[in-house]
């Protein structure tokens, strides 16, 4: 196979493209900036230990079943790490979203993380909301009822039918988890690309 | 199992919630301490001083 070949294969051009927007020593820098080292900056990976905890405890809970997590102590116990991660994740979620917010996180080219972060946050909500219609007790049989009137207001409800416990199962356990860590991965992997964003003053002084 | 039941007495949870009703607007006080706490957190991040910062600061 000639060079040219080469050069021509997909593989070849997309390895390329990803070594040059994100070398090794940019995906896990040594260093960062010194304006990170505020406790604003630490509640995107307060998000990110959080989502891990969930997804952790997820699977814990998929293992043994309903009739483990609410018949047994340790059940409970990984119910409740399940039910307490997610508060931290959303808790912790709130705050970075607030930080960004305030310091335009947007700027510099960061438009498609900003993006990718409020994606994030809808999706996550949705896999909040499914996860509360899985619990099979009163409370998520409550939670159904009283939401299906919303859904079937907006015409949803024939296609995504909250009383259906199989199928919002396979939502929260499944689709929504799976989109709810690519989009943070692809969050994650944009902020190593551009970089985290600068305080004004500092960015102020970039351009001076 | 006692010190679930010294927990559950601090913080009865099997009990109906309480809600606070100002005209149009209505919500759990759970709801309103987590709100609470969430600005004053986030008030807290922006102004307590991080470990090592002047540290770092000097080497630079």
């Amino acid at each position: 196979m000639s060079t040219t070949e080469i050069d021509r294969q997909w593989t070849t051009r997309l390895r390329r493209r990803a070594a040059g927007k994100l070398p090794p020593e940019k995906l896990l820098p040594d260093t960062q900036p010194t304006y990170v080292s505020s406790w604003i900056y630490v509640f995107g990976v307060a998000t990110l230990a959080s989502l891990v905890v969930v997804i952790a405890t997820g699977c814990l809970l998929a293992i043994r079943g309903p009739q483990w997590w609410h018949g047994s102590y340790i059940g409970h116990f990984v119910n409740s790490l399940h039910l307490w991660s997610v508060e931290i994740f959303f808790f912790a979620m709130v705050i970075h979203l607030w930080g960004k917010f305030f310091m335009a996180a947007w700027r510099g080219g960061r438009g498609l993380t900003w993006v990718t972060g409020v994606v994030t946050f809808v999706v996550s909500i949705a896999t909040a909301f499914t996860g509360y219609l899985s619990q099979t007790n009163f409370d998520s049989q409550w939670i159904s009822t009283q939401a299906k009137d919303g859904i079937n207001a907006t015409g949803g409800g024939a296609y995504w039918n909250v009383l259906n416990v199989g199928q919002m199962l396979m939502w929260h356990i499944v689709l929504l988890p799976i989109a709810a860590v690519v989009l943070t991965a692809l969050h994650v992997l944009l902020v190593r690309v551009k970089g985290v964003v600068p305080p004004f003053e500092q960015s102020t002084q970039v351009a001076q | 199992m006692s010190h679930f039941l010294v927990f559950a007495a601090i913080f009865p949870l099997n009990t109906l919630g309480h809600y606070l009703h100002w005209h149009i607007f209505l919500i759990s006080v759970a709801n309103l301490v987590v709100i609470v706490l969430m600005i004053v957190t986030f008030l807290v991040a922006l102004f307590a001083p991080f470990p090592g910062r002047r540290r770092r600061r000097e080497n630079r």
